[in-house]
């Protein structure tokens, strides 16, 4: 069991926890993640990690609600406890070969990216930011990040903060403007990262992207989580969950990540009040 | 004393009844049926028996005793070799070790060894560990990785010679293959659990949730005080075919596949809330055990129609001979000498499988004769779910974070296959982790072989410094 320690909602539905887990903390990297499990019959789901602290153990995450899950997760508060939560998972970004860097978040994608900005700048790297969502309320970590890049722009699809519009317009600006960036990281949607991919292969921007397709294990014992990466299959939770931008086969991730849409709308249906289902 | 050459029949679920619930589908014997068989055994002066068991259960000895209605002393008997005779009564491939070198198989059907095994296992499910058999803690920590029948062994014994064991598993539920992979038709998963209770009663230590090579490494529990490690993490690893069409959404490793229905129970969708597909016409690629469990799997979960596609004949496949039976009376189809070569998709589903039709042509190394293609043979058959069941390989997460510690060439833990020493100071292995994918009652033998071996090298440990201790004060 694991406690949780602190709880914040950071825009509607994201929501802010540090978990007491001094295992994961202890050999936490930037870009790792963690399989949660919320109740004896829930699933396990991952969830990458977005700050940790080693002597005080404790590690945090940031998750918003879509599913059943994370939505069993949300309404835990301070003191209550996840059942399971194991890890650190998959590799840590590889951060330290950088000179100038532009980070690209997208809606709570931004979580994974904040211990990777914040890796890198205190590294000594020229870090760059593109935060982009829906609207201001869904722009997350903004004032954290700022703390820990040299510039901070930000896009919103009713421009309600910044540019209206979406990150790539302002990633497009920004290189036909002259600025040198010597790799991209994107970390967002899928739709998203794609985008962004298109663009720095024109750009000729060596890029990494970060896949959180649907995962069992997390250990490389199910193959579940298998992207296509330069036309050879890859297990995001052992290889990944870092790839090329440019290698990676996003109209496959995107087909996979549908893959139960049908039993979530099912269950969904028989897990409203009087139909039958099982609330808990 | 007449012979009788036919085994007392153990009674089943009805296969039109049983193909649609995951309840146990062998019912083991009543105590009329146990004796009746127990009464067939010759009690051979030189039993074959035994020597065809990998753990050599003293099997004529624990019969004569059922037979003499001594059923503790019976239990007491196998439980010297086998920690485990409920689980080994049901999985073991009986046919192949024990029940083939029995004398009575030469001339009708050899004694039913397992389902005995079995009935006397079961008797004792639910008595605790006697304290008595847990020695007082002799103060030193061993740690045991992965919770497969391999380490449940070498736990238990490690804890009766005194240790305090430490069991870590990735996983958030101990048991390894028996807890993931074997459904609960097969081997009812409270069983399982009642065993780990057991061990639990010793005094071993479950750590859930903890990833050997992630969350900590073999170095760091060595630094943290444990004397000795034993690893046994199975081999989980699964492979793929390596044809077209295999990252269509409705393609499973047979792996995810059974941990979906029978670690996270998605056969109990929506209760349960992980979700598997259920497929109603499913293709099961390979002829083993994982192969069998998956296809009568997915006929539970309302298949229509299930093939189990192998590409050489009946009498190659692997699977214990009780399953591939109980699969075929269950409706099964077992399409023999075909091969896959392609999964077939439309709008990113599975839509159809393109195989190719084998002949067996000369021995390979196996000595199993090899499967060879027929030129021309192609054909398509639909398909709305392909399930690969072709065998799995040790993963490489403990290997890859412990550099000192040598591999074979297919990935395997390099190991003395007397005492289980790796090539790494104090860290012993043993089960799928070294062989590659086995069976249970090899990696009980392995964890056993193991923890003996660790008990002699840390007493010998403690006589060293107890003399060197000695000298210092004269
Ligand atoms: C579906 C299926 C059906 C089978 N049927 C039969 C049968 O009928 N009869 C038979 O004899 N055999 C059968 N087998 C084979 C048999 O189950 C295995 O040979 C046996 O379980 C191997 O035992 P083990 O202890 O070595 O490994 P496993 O049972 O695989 O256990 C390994 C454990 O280690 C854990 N682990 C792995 N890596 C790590 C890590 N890095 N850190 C911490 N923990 C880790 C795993 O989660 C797992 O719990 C079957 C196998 C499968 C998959
Ligand atoms: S999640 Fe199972 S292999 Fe990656």
């Amino acid at each position: 069991m694991y406690k949780i320690i602190e709880k914040r909602t950071l825009a509607p539905g994201v929501h802010f926890m540090r978990v007491d887990a001094p295992l994961v903390a202890r050999s936490a990297m930037p870009g790792q993640f963690i399989i949660l499990r919320v109740l004896e019959e829930g699933e396990r789901i991952p969830l990458t990690i977005a700050d940790y602290d080693r002597t005080e153990g404790w590690v945090t995450i940031i998750f918003q609600e879509v599913g059943h899950t994370t939505g069993l997760l949300a309404e835990l508060g301070i003191g209550d406890h996840i059942l399971d939560f194991a890890g650190p998972l998959g590799r840590a970004s590889e951060l330290d070969r950088y000179s100038r860097v532009l980070c690209i978040g997208g809606g709570v994608g931004t979580a994974p990216l904040y211990p990777q900005i914040k890796h890198m700048h205190e590294a000594g790297t020229e870090v760059d930011v593109i935060l982009g969502a829906r609207s201001r309320d869904y722009i997350l970590l903004a004032d954290e990040i700022r703390r820990c890049c040299s510039r901070l722009y930000i896009a919103t699809d009713d421009g309600s903060l910044g540019h209206k519009g979406f990150v790539t317009d302002l990633l497009k600006e920004l290189v036909s403007g002259g600025e040198r960036y010597d790799h991209v990281i994107a970390i967002g949607p899928l739709v998203m990262m794609k985008a962004v991919s298109a663009l720095t292969r024109e750009f000729m921007i060596p890029t990494t992207v970060s896949m959180n397709p649907i995962m069992v294990d997390g250990t490389g014992m199910c193959g579940g989580c298998r992207v296509t990466v330069g036309g050879k299959t890859r297990y995001a939770c052992v290889d990944g969950p870092d790839f090329d931008g440019h290698l990676v086969d996003f109209d496959e991730a995107m087909r996979r990540q549908q893959m139960y849409r049908q039993e979530e709308k099912e269950s969904h249906i028989c897990r409203l009040p009087g139909m039958g289902g099982q609330v808990r | 004393m007449s012979v009788t050459y036919a085994k007392t029949p153990m009674r089943v679920q009805d296969p039109a009844v049983r193909r649609n619930n995951f309840d146990e589908v062998a019912l083991g014997y009543t105590l009329d049926e146990a004796m009746a068989e127990a009464g067939r055994c010759l009690q051979c002066k030189k039993p074959m028996c035994v020597a065809g068991c990998p753990v050599n259960v003293q099997i004529p000895a624990f019969i004569k005793a059922l037979t003499k209605g001594e059923f503790e002393s019976a239990y007491n008997i196998i439980n010297e070799t086998n920690n485990l005779p409920s689980i080994c009564g049901r999985v073991c491939p009986q046919e192949e070790q024990c029940e083939k070198q029995c004398i009575l198989s030469k001339k009708g059907e050899g004694i039913a060894i397992g389902r005995l095994e079995r009935f006397v296992g079961d008797g004792f499910l639910d008595n605790e560990e006697p304290a008595n058999r847990a020695l007082p803690s002799n103060g030193q920590k061993v740690a045991v990785v992965g919770s497969g029948p391999a380490g449940l062994t070498a736990a238990a014994d490690l804890a009766k010679f005194g240790y305090e064991v430490t069991v870590f598993e990735a996983f958030h539920e101990p048991g390894g293959v028996l807890i993931y992979g074997i459904p609960e038709f097969r081997l009812p998963k409270a069983l399982v659990k009642k065993e780990i209770s057991k061990l639990k009663a010793l005094g071993v230590r479950f750590l859930t949730n903890v990833i050997i090579g992630k969350t900590l490494t073999v170095d760091d529990l060595l630094e943290d005080g444990y004397s000795a490690v034993f690893i046994g993490s199975g081999a989980g690893l699964p492979r793929f075919l390596d044809i077209p069409g295999e990252n269509l959404n409705g393609v499973y490793s047979a792996n995810e596949y059974l941990t979906r229905i029978n670690l996270m129970k998605a056969y109990d969708f929506p209760h349960s809330h992980t979700p598997v597909k259920h497929g109603r016409k499913v293709a099961v690629i390979g002829g083993g055990n994982v192969a069998m469990d998956a296809a009568r799997c997915a006929l539970r979960l309302g298949a229509e129609e299930v093939h189990i596609i192998y590409r050489r004949s009946m009498e190659e496949m692997p699977a214990r001979a009780e399953e591939v039976k109980h699969a075929r009376e269950e409706g099964i189809i077992f399409d023999i000498l075909t091969n896959p070569i392609e999964i077939l998709g439309q709008d990113g589903w599975v839509k159809g499988l393109r195989c190719v039709k084998m002949e067996l042509g000369e021995p390979d190394e196996s000595g199993r004769r090899k499967p060879v293609e027929i030129k021309g043979s192609e054909f398509d058959t639909d398909f709305d779910m392909v399930i690969i069941a072709i065998g799995t390989s040790p993963n490489p997460l403990i290997t890859a974070s412990t550099p000192d510690l040598k591999t074979t060439r297919f990935g395997g833990i390099m190991v003395d296959e007397a005492t289980g020493a790796t090539s790494k100071e104090g860290v012993y292995a043993g089960g799928d982790a070294v062989t590659g994918a086995a069976t249970v009652i090899q990696a009980m033998g392995a964890g056993k072989r193991a923890a003996l071996a660790i008990h002699r090298k840390l007493s010998e440990k403690a006589c060293i410094n107890f003399a060197v201790n000695l000298n210092a004060a004269k």
